[in-house]
């Protein structure tokens, strides 16, 4: 009997619990108070454990909520609803104001809403509210995370927690618990946890520890060291990988450079207008998905790559049937001729598209990046840079090795008499070869819009850089023009981490132009009589 | 002999026909008065400029319809110096001896203000320049309608102190490789000290115009915050800061952790930028599209209206911004200064623009300082929202007098806060 009666007790405990609303004078305090009273309201108001706070509270940091005096009134899902009384109001009152969520609000809302969160039933939930709290929460919140902790059963979660609750029991705890929490943070923490770590070992200004503890303070700097070593990894890593990102960007900007002028001899002034023009045709590509197809936005590169490559060709074979054939043999002419045509391009997109830089948008999967380390995440929009200047790479020199047209490109280009006397219309592949690599300025357009401005100057910035790759690496086969550009991206990147970006830069130029001077035919140099004819 | 007098006689008409004519032609218009307009309308820095001659010519007409100034129609010379620095002070040359212009409106970068300084020192033109700055300079022929150091980047960097900032203690100060990033970040590196900030708390970083790759640098940062609370003060300059902002967002590097305030990005710099992942990154204004006033109000319209008629690119979504909102407040207390001394005599009229004060866009009465060229204004600091405007998180009580000498430069303190020789006109 008396156990139904507990029972009962229960029940009534539960049900009251759930009928209570939320406590008016806390909201108030939410709504009308300053930032600190706002902050000391959100707190107690998780710590209440009121199912109503989460709406509550995510209204706030979405935005949707107004205050009118004293009362929440939230205005999400077009409807107008008091959170305390659960009132629904016809309009506005008259005296509402917008709540202004600023950095430190939006901070303690997420980290508030990231506790709530802990205790969901839904895996990913509780995954990603564990990696919003990594720099832990509000010290009233530590029992919540603690019963959260108790209660999980994912061991990859479990860790993030203890992290979690390491990180505010290192400030809040007693010596036994903040001893645990230094090593705890010591064996996997991140930067989050180097900055918990780093006041414990610092004198205050008037030479004491700032941790009176010596054995606390001996613990923290050796937690600290494995944390540095740690973190020295993901930096190495990350030096490497933003090299290989800027070489490849090199890469795929110089290869339609390497088929153009190092195959053809042609000195392309124009190289980089039609990356540009690659880039806007991306852009024409996207704006029409964007009016026509929104629903298949994401898949828009699908459809501007090959857009790209064939605008880009065709605009490069007009260029070589009625101007650059007739100057075959005449570089400075071919030089001045498509530095004339590179300005009339620019002015031309200007005119079309206006002298401002256009939005081109990454789709949805090319945003954000994949955290490999604690202070290592690979961006998604190099990661893939970097796979398609490959997939580039490997058609480009597929195209040249095992096809026809291939074959013919590589005839004309060793010997063009003897070419032409086997039956070989030189003209006519020269125009297709033109073609091909203005197509691959077009590819390298599109992918450059994934990753900075697109604008009628875009070519401008990329010419020289196109330029100094295919002669460094040596005039006249693909294999120089990829060591060229990892190398020029790797040198750039090391140089920068250690003097700055201006001075890499000048760096970089000051070896070309010594290693030019030393070697001008570059790192690979076919060797044969073909090419003094 | 004949055919001489013939000829002489032939010429004489001619031209007194011609004169003729001229003279009907001028009397028959309305009273003109040149002003010049001098704006980059190409190259790099066509992007920021080119709005500033649209609001101006905007200004002119909206002058033009009301009667004028003292009943002259205003008649607008613009050029277009290319983002060149030293064309600025020909072109500059060219508006004061070849066209004889009342008043100009222009300049961006402060290298280019630093071109035509010596032209209209020289020529004693008078120039009105509308974008903020580093200080450290006066002249008696400019008046300057952007923000001084003290109005920009001093309580920038105070809010970031704040509790409510973010109570930062460490700084990335990274700026373009130009003047005006160099000088700023000198002035807050002394600042910082005087705030007891160590210099190893402090790194400086430049890129050079047009860095697109920010890998490395957003690395640092990171690699950087792990030793304390951070904030990023960015100056960068012009479209680098698209990638910068990409880098920022992909590495996920969130305002809620290191919050960057800019000086230089407003409401047409974020045009092209997907604003999502950049929201509570912050920037420093005196006036930002986004606030709520009946003068505001009015501007916006007036400028959705003119761009829509006149056809300008990016109609479909007209943005407003500070520096176009000081080119206004420029052109509008040259009117009244003009009014007041009743005369379009260069030395009157400015000796007539110290005190003139106009119901600003931003929401409160901006003041040209009776002595030193620099207008009383108020300071906004704003949160970037996900639509690309700004949302006001802090600002000044009311209008703060400029200081164009700062007081965290030494030497500054024995400066006048006057332009030389002014006080003898």
């Amino acid at each position: 009997m008396a156990k139904i009666q507990g029972w009962c007790a229960g029940l009534l405990l539960v049900f009251c619990a759930q009928a209570q609303a939320l406590d008016a004078g806390l909201v108030g305090r939410l709504m009308t108070g300053d930032s600190d009273e706002k902050s000391q309201a959100i707190t107690e108001l998780v710590v209440s454990g009121d199912p109503a706070v989460a709406p509550l509270l995510q209204a706030f940091a979405d935005g949707d909520l107004q205050a009118s005096g004293s009362r929440a009134l939230i205005t999400s899902g077009g409807r107008i609803v008091d959170a305390v009384t659960a009132e629904v109001l016809p309009a506005l009152p008259d005296d509402h104001e917008d709540l202004v969520v600023n950095n430190r609000m939006r901070r303690e809302l997420a980290d508030a809403l990231a506790v709530l969160k802990l205790l969901s039933t839904e895996r990913a939930d509780r995954l990603s509210a564990a990696r919003t709290l990594v720099n832990g929460a509000d010290d009233a919140m530590l029992p919540l995370v603690k019963k959260a902790l108790a209660a999980e059963q994912d061991s990859e979660i479990r860790g993030l927690l203890e992290g979690v609750a390491a990180s505010m029991e290192i400030r809040t705890g007693d010596t036994a618990q903040r001893m645990a929490a230094i090593i705890k943070l010591g064996e996997a923490g991140g930067s989050n946890a180097k900055k918990l770590l780093l006041p414990l070992t610092v004198k205050n200004a008037d030479g004491t520890w700032a941790e009176p503890d010596g054995d606390l303070r001996a613990a923290a700097a050796s937690s600290l060291r494995s944390i540095e070593s740690r973190l020295a990894w993901g930096e190495r890593v990350g030096l490497v990988f933003a090299g290989l990102s800027l070489g490849s960007i090199l890469l795929i900007a110089a290869l339609g450079l390497a088929i153009t002028y190092g195959l053809m001899g042609v000195i392309n002034m124009a190289h980089g207008e039609l990356m540009m023009i690659g880039a806007y045709a991306t852009y024409v590509v996207q704006s029409l998905f964007r009016t026509h197809l929104p629903a298949w936005f994401d898949w828009y590169p699908l459809l501007a790559v090959p857009v790209a490559f064939v605008t880009a060709a065709l605009v490069g074979m007009l260029l070589e049937r009625l101007v650059i054939r007739f100057l075959y043999g005449r570089p400075l002419e071919t030089l001045l001729a498509t530095w004339g045509i590179s300005l009339m391009l620019i002015q031309c997109v200007r005119s079309l598209f206006g002298a401002q830089n256009v939005q081109v948008e990454n789709p949805a999967f090319m945003s954000g990046g994949v955290a490999l380390m604690s202070n290592l995440v690979l961006p998604w929009n190099r990661i893939i840079i970097i796979g398609f200047a490959l997939v580039v790479l490997g058609a480009v020199s597929l195209t040249l090795t095992r096809t026809r047209l291939g074959l013919f490109v590589r005839g004309v280009t060793q010997n063009r008499t003897m070419a032409s006397c086997v039956g070989v219309a030189t003209a006519r592949i020269d125009t297709w070869a033109f073609g091909l690599g203005s197509g691959i300025a077009g590819l390298a357009g599109c992918g450059l819009s994934q990753i900075g401005n697109v604008g009628p100057e875009l070519g401008q910035g990329y010419i020289v850089d196109s330029f100094m790759v295919v002669v460094l690496g040596g005039v006249g086969q693909l294999a120089g023009t990829v060591y060229a550009a990892l190398g020029l991206g790797f040198a750039n990147k090391l140089l920068e981490a250690w003097s700055g970006a201006v001075l890499a830069k000048i760096a970089v130029l000051v070896f070309i132009i010594v290693f030019i001077q030393r070697r001008p035919q570059g790192l690979f140099a076919l060797k044969g009589r073909s090419l003094d004819a | 002999m004949q055919r001489r007098h013939l000829l002489k006689a032939l010429t004489f008409t001619v031209s007194a026909a011609l004169m003729g004519t001229a003279a009907q032609e001028s009397l028959a218009q309305a009273k003109t008065v040149k002003v010049g307009v001098l704006h980059s309308l190409s190259g790099t820095m066509a992007i920021s400029e080119t709005v500033l001659k649209d609001v101006a010519l905007m200004a002119f007409d909206e002058i033009n319809a009301k009667g004028g100034v003292m009943g002259y129609k205003i008649e607008p010379v613009v050029v277009d110096p290319a983002s060149n620095w030293p064309l600025f002070a020909e072109k500059a040359r060219q508006l004061l001896t070849q066209d004889k212009v009342a008043a100009t409106f222009g300049c961006w970068t402060s290298v280019s203000r630093k071109s035509v300084l010596p032209v209209y020192e020289e020529l004693n033109g008078l120039l009105f320049y509308p974008v903020q700055y580093e200080g450290e300079e006066l002249s008696k022929n400019v008046f300057y309608t952007g923000a001084a150091p003290n109005q920009q980047a001093i309580p920038a960097v105070e809010y970031l102190m704040s509790k409510e900032g973010g109570a930062a203690k460490r700084w990335v100060l990274l700026g373009t490789d130009y003047v005006y990033p160099r000088t700023t970040n000198k002035i807050l590196r002394s600042f910082l000290h005087s705030k007891g900030v160590d210099d190893k708390d402090i790194d400086e970083v430049y890129t050079p115009f047009g860095h697109s790759d920010y890998q490395t640098i957003v690395g640092n940062i990171k690699k950087f915050a792990a030793g304390g609370k951070t904030a990023v003060v960015s100056t960068i300059n012009g479209d680098s800061n698209v990638p910068f902002y990409k880098e920022l967002g992909n590495q996920g590097l969130k305002a809620t952790d290191v919050p960057v305030v800019a000086f230089s990005v407003g409401e047409e710099e974020l045009r092209g930028v997907d604003t999502k992942p950049l929201v509570g990154h912050l920037a420093a204004w005196n006036y930002f599209m986004s606030v709520k006033n009946p003068e505001n109000d009015a501007f916006k319209a007036k400028w959705a209206a003119y761009a829509k008629a006149k056809k300008l690119p990016g109609a479909d979504k007209p943005l407003t911004n500070d520096p176009m909102e000081a080119t206004y407040i420029g052109i509008y207390m040259w009117k009244q200064a003009v009014e007041k001394a009743k005369t379009f005599d260069i030395d009157k009229v400015i000796a007539a623009v110290g005190g003139q004060t106009f119901k600003a866009p931003s929401g409160f009465t901006a003041m040209m300082d009776p002595k030193n060229h620099h207008l009383h204004k108020p300071v906004f600091i704003g949160e970037v929202m996900a639509n690309g405007q700004f949302n006001v998180v802090w600002k000044t009580k009311g209008p703060v007098k400029a200081q164009p000498w700062s007081p965290f430069i030494p030497g500054n303190d024995k400066k006048k806060d006057e332009p030389d020789g002014k006080s003898a006109t």
